[in-house]
Formats: C-alpha cells, structure tokens, sequence
C-alpha cells in the first residue's frame, strides 16, 4: 500500500513526517523543519488547491501541493 | 556581495573604531532588525515578512562608546547554504571573523531555531542566545525557562521583546561581559549535543528535544483568532475582495487627502517664488539668472514637492502599516497558483510589492527567490509595476479621464480607476513573466516554501514617524536633488539655444510619439527622466511652455495638457507609457549589479519598454475605434 501523503491530510488533521523524497526542493524543505519525525498540521488551502499553509515547528509554512505530494506522512489521530 | 565584504567595509565605516565585533543571526522574521534598532539605537527599516533584509549593515551598539559594532545579517533557517542568504551567513559564522556570536530566535519556535541555534554553536562557542517575542509566545500560551537553555546549551541566553526595549540593557551587558573575556574557558556541556549535526534530522530532533524541557505550555493560545483571520485573507472570495478593498481604499485616502495638502503646498510656493524674485530683482540680479534659478530650478523643485510631498506622506504610512501588518506574505500565497502558471514564483509578490515604492529596492528584493531563473524573471519583470516616482504622474492623469464627472463619487471613482491601473500593471507582469519563461528563460516552476508570519500589531507613532522619515523624506530628498539642477539645466538649454535644442528633440520623437498615441514632448519627457521618474510632470511642463514657467498645482496641470491638444486617448497612452517604460537608471544600474550581466541588463530594458509600446498601440486602437 501507498504510504499517507502530506498533500492527502485533510485541515486540523495532526501527522508525523516519516520520509521526505529526493527532489531539488528537498534541502530547502529539510532546512526548514521538514524532517522526518517532525509533527505537522494543515491549516488553510489556497481557492486555487494550492499553496497549503502547514503549522511546523511553531511556525506556519506555506508548501505546494507538489512539494506536500514528496512528504510521506502516518496520521497521529483522526 | 557578500558578508566578507560588508564585515570589511562595516569595518571601514561605522564600525571603523570598533574593538569587537558582534555578528547577529538568526532565522527569517524572529525580529532580527528590530533587535539590531534597538541594540544600536539605529533605524533600519523592519518588516513583518520573511527576506526584508536582503543585505548586512553594521552599527555600533548603543552606550559602549563605539567599541563594539554589531553587524546584521539576513535570515537564515540553517547554515546549510540552501540560499543565497544562508550562504551569506555559513560564510559569515566560517570566516570567523566575529568576536562574538549573537543568535536570535522566535520564542514561540524554538523547536525550529534551536536547530540553527545548534548549527552555529558548533563552530563557535563564543555565543549568546537571546531569545525574542516572548510576549507573543507568552499570548500563545507558552513560556520559555532560559535558565534551562542556557544550561543545555552552555552559552548565556536571555530574554527580551525588542520591540518594546524590553532585554536590551541585559543584553548589552552580557555581551560586553563575554566579549571581556576572551579566553575564559565555554561552559561544559553534552558532548553528544554537537554529534552528526550535519544530518539535519539529528539536529532538528535535537533541538525538539531541548525546546520540550525548556518550553512550558502554560495557557490557551490565541492561534484559533489567527487561523479565522488566515482563511479570511486566503479564502476563495474573502482574500481577493479583503485584498481589492484594501488596496483600493490606500489609493483613495492617498488621493483624497493629498488634494488639500497639494493645494496649499502649491499656493504657499507659489507666494514664496514671488517674493523671491522681488528679493532677486531688489538686489539687481540680472534677469537671466533670476530667470534660471526662479523658473528653472525652483518652479521645477517646488512642483516636484508640492505634487510628490502630500500623496507619499500618506501612501507611504499606509503602506508600511499594511506590510508590518504581515499582509505581504498573505498576497504571496494567494498569488503563487498564478505565478507558478507563468513559469514563476509566488514570493516574486513580496518584490514586486516592494516595487510599489521603489523598483531598485525591488530588484534587489528578489534575492529572496532560491531559484536563479526565477529570480531574473522577478527582476527583469520589476518595472513592470509603479514605483512611487511613477505615482504622481498617475495620480495627476487621472483627473484628466475621469473628470468630476461623477459628481459625489468622484473620488471613489479616481480610487477605483488607480486600482484598476494597479491591477493591470499586475497582469502584465504575470503574462511578461509567462512569456519570459516560454522563451528568454524556459524552464517550469521549480518550488515554493514560504513562512506565513504571525500577524502583529505595529506600533503605530514610530510607524508613522519611520515612513515618514525613512522613506518620504528619503524619496523626496532624492527626487528634489534631481529635480532642481535638471530644471536649471532644461531651463538653460531651453533658453541659451533659443529652444532649437530642445525643440529638435521634441522635432525627432514626435513621429514615433505620435505613432504611440502621444506626442513629441510625451516621449521627450519621458526620455529625459530616465535619471529618475518624479522628473517627467516637470519635463512635460518645461516642455510644453518652452521652459519658461511651471503651473504648481494638478489642475494648472490639467488645463495646460489639455492647451497642448490632449484628448482622451492621449492621456489614456500616457497613463499607459507611465506604467510601462524603460526602467530608470538607478534600476537598471540595480539589475545589472545583481546579475552581474550586460545582456539582462538589456533584457530589463526591453521588457518594459517594448511592453509599453505594444499597450500603447492597442489603446490607440481602441480609442480610434470609438
């Protein structure tokens, strides 16, 4: 089975980052917080579907859903 | 470019006699600058967004009698280098040339900054860390033991708000205390704290877990009120009405209220002109020189006062309240979807926003985009938009179409009229950017992470006290500087060659200046103030009267354009040439010291210029069609 991905959390939903995949925005990601076992929250869409504004590490960042697509994540609670 | 350079020239400069050297770091939008302000007593312009500070400066920090400099530098997440601006600072932390090691962080992310915080003690151990804005973790519901901090990382750490001033005198005196010890030996920590740093899982669980011991949950936060003003601004109808409404009510504040102020102005320089001349003519000036330094050089100065002071005394308080706000970042969001359909990238809305004022400050503000084809796309595109030297022209014009036609509405109508010009100046700048990235510059967008910063409170009196000083008086200064010799000049030349210079200037671009719906003097006007923009209303008047005298106000204005055969169309094609020509020179100066390149130096030429010519030829057709 397909892992959860970040793009795949609906709003409110708290999940824990398990990989990010290899891409170029990958060192930017990581250098933000984007690493694996960091806990992450959707919190408001973009009308157009993306950006997506994540709450990490106290702070709220904004990722496309591409990018959100090469996080793969476990939901923590439903 | 470069902090190497900046440390040396800081060196040289302000920083000249100082002892020691304190380096400032810390992650994007933690209140790096409004700490630096605070700690030197100096005022660099601040701003609610992430990659307001592009570049370092130094100062000496207050009270230490010039001994020790501090040196700014801009945000970094890590010293990883994923950015031009953490090259910088991995650079800066490397080169070891600092004395001391000042990190910044946001209290209520410490579990993010910690990890930079970890990063940078690793190479040096000469550090302290003060941890900022604690009043809004405090709002948040947390709390922050620095005594904790302090012990697992084994450097002082200290709170502070430094906004408020609040820390600071601590803070001073900590540093002054390690920077008397040189060789006192750094506290004894954890070993392992500083082991397989470079993994930046490692050092983001790391600093997860000295933020858990540190940091106490200790009430409600206030994040619910922050996520419902979020999805407001962001929402599908909601963000692009809430942004419109804004924009459009700046715009008609800033012309409504600029009318009497312009007025008066204009009336108070006016007697002043007269009276100077008497003064001139009472102590037997020759005429010609009176005529030079009245008509030429002050008429000219004191158009450019009387048109520009009013309108930027209030756009400019207006603007900054709206970016300290943290509104900026929200249009970013809002704007990536399109940006990223054009090939580009969403934080290109935080220089373009910044070209409003100023599109040399905007180019250089394009260094927040990581990626380099983005970021030529962003600079070569900047001009696209109107700085505020463009302003003046367009607020002048737009009475001229919209006349008090609409009686009552009339200055809704203006408001809405600027907005819509805003608003295609907008366009134009996504559709030059989609076809730069089909053609110049292909290449599909790459990514976008951007930090929506939580909204704060400005402070309001230092608000307005900062905009007014920093950049209306600063704009001012400059545009008057131009101003006044470049009227003497055109008054000279107009004068000395009995006008055939000038006229044959006018003579060689009317063609092509009719051809674009304007005329000779239209095109002239704008040739001539490429040095700056505020020049052109100037240039256009000295022009149209041969270089004798200068009407002060907006409606002396109106009457002499419309003397000059304007029609509907011509002020439409104008309106339209404001938004789009060639970029002035300290820009194209700005863009080729950034790209280092002759060729996109051109690029950013052409792009504006030839975008202006194309809209200039369609209004044409529009309007002789009707």
């Amino acid at each position: 089975m397909d892992a959860l991905r970040l793009s795949g959390i609906e709003h409110g939903g708290l999940c824990r980052i398990e990989a990010v995949e290899e891409s170029p925005a990958k060192p930017r990601l990581q250098s933000l917080g984007l690493v694996p076992g960091a806990l992450v929250t959707p919190l408001f869409t973009a009308s157009s579907g993306s950006p997506t504004a994540y709450s990490v590490r106290g702070a709220v960042i904004a990722l496309r859903r591409a990018d959100a697509e090469r996080i793969k994540v476990t939901r923590l609670w439903d | 470019m470069g902090l190497t350079g900046s440390l040396k020239n800081g060196r040289k400069s302000r920083a000249g006699h100082a002892k020691y050297r304190v380096l400032l770091v810390g992650c994007p939008n933690v209140g790096k600058s409004t700490l630096f302000n605070a700690l030197t007593g100096l005022s660099r312009h601040t701003g609610n967004w992430t990659g307001k500070t592009v570049d370092s400066s130094a100062g000496p920090v207050r009270g230490t009698g010039g001994r020790i400099a501090l040196i700014d530098t801009p945000g970094a997440y890590s010293l990883d280098a994923t950015s031009p601006e953490e090259r910088i600072v991995a650079d800066a932390v490397r080169s070891g040339e600092a004395d001391l090691i000042l990190i910044v962080c946001d209290a209520g992310c410490l579990s993010r900054d910690l990890a930079l915080v970890l990063q940078v003690l690793e190479l040096s151990r000469r550090a302290i860390v003060c941890v900022n804005l604690v009043d809004e973790a405090q709002k948040n519901g947390l709390t922050v033991d620095c005594k904790t901090l302090s012990e697992k990382l084994g450097v002082p750490v200290l709170p502070a708000i430094a906004s408020k001033g609040q820390g600071i005198r601590a803070l001073i005196r900590s540093v002054e205390q390690a920077l008397s010890e040189p060789r006192a030996r750094p506290a004894q920590v954890d070993p392992a704290l500083f082991e397989g740093l470079s993994s930046p899982e490692v050092r983001y669980s790391r600093a997860s877990s000295i933020a858990d011991a540190a940091v106490r949950k200790t009430g409600a936060g206030t994040e619910e009120r922050r996520l419902a003003a979020d999805r407001f601004l962001t929402g599908r109808f909601t963000g692009k009405l809430a942004l419109l409404a804004l924009l459009a009510s700046v715009f008609y504040l800033t012309m409504r209220g600029a009318n009497y102020p312009s007025e008066l102005l204009s009336r108070l320089f006016s007697g002043m002109l007269g009276v100077i001349r008497a003064w001139f003519e009472a102590l037997g000036i020759p005429q010609t020189v009176t005529g030079a330094v009245c008509d030429g050089a002050l008429a000219t100065l004191f158009t450019v006062v009387a048109v520009m002071l009013p309108p930027m005394a209030i756009f400019f308080p207006l603007f900054t309240f709206l970016e300290d706000v943290g509104l900026l970042p929200r249009i970013a969001f809002n704007m990536d979807s399109a940006f990223a359909k054009c090939g580009s990238c969403g934080k290109q809305a935080l220089p373009m926003c910044m070209g409003f004022g100023c599109n040399a400050a905007g180019v250089v503000g394009c260094r927040i985009i990581e990626s380099p084809r983005e970021r030529l796309i962003a600079q070569l595109t900047n001009s696209l938009v109107p700085c505020n030297g463009r302003f003046p022209i367009l607020t002048a014009l737009i009475p001229m179409l919209f006349a008090s036609a609409a009686g009552a509405w009339t200055g809704l109508v203006r408001a809405a009229a600027l907005t819509g010009l805003i608003l295609i100046s907008v366009s134009v700048s996504l559709l030059a950017s989609r076809m730069l990235s089909r053609t110049l510059l292909r290449g599909r967008s790459s990514s976008f992470a951007l930090e929506l910063p939580p909204f704060r409170r400005p402070r309001i009196i230092k608000l307005v006290v900062r905009s007014i000083f920093d950049r209306t008086l600063r704009v001012l200064a400059r545009a008057a500087a131009v101003a006044a010799p470049a009227g003497l000049a055109i008054h000279l030349i107009a004068n000395a060659s009995d006008g055939s210079l000038l006229r044959g200037a006018v003579g060689l671009l009317s063609g092509p200046g009719r051809f674009l719906g304007v005329d000779g003097e239209v095109l002239t006007a704008f040739v001539l103030s490429l040095p700056a923009n505020e020049l052109f209303l100037p240039m256009l008047i000295m022009l149209y009267s041969g270089g004798s005298t200068v009407p002060e106000s907006a409606a002396g204005l109106a009457g002499a354009l419309a003397s000059h055969g304007w029609t509907y169309s011509t002020a439409a094609c104008t309106l339209m040439l404001t938004l789009f020509h060639s970029p002035c020179a300290t820009t194209l100066l700005t863009v080729k010291k950034e790209t280092g390149s002759a060729f996109y130096t051109l690029a950013a030429f052409l792009v504006p210029t030839l975008t202006g010519a194309v809209l200039c030829l369609a209004v044409r057709l529009v309007f002789a069609l009707f």
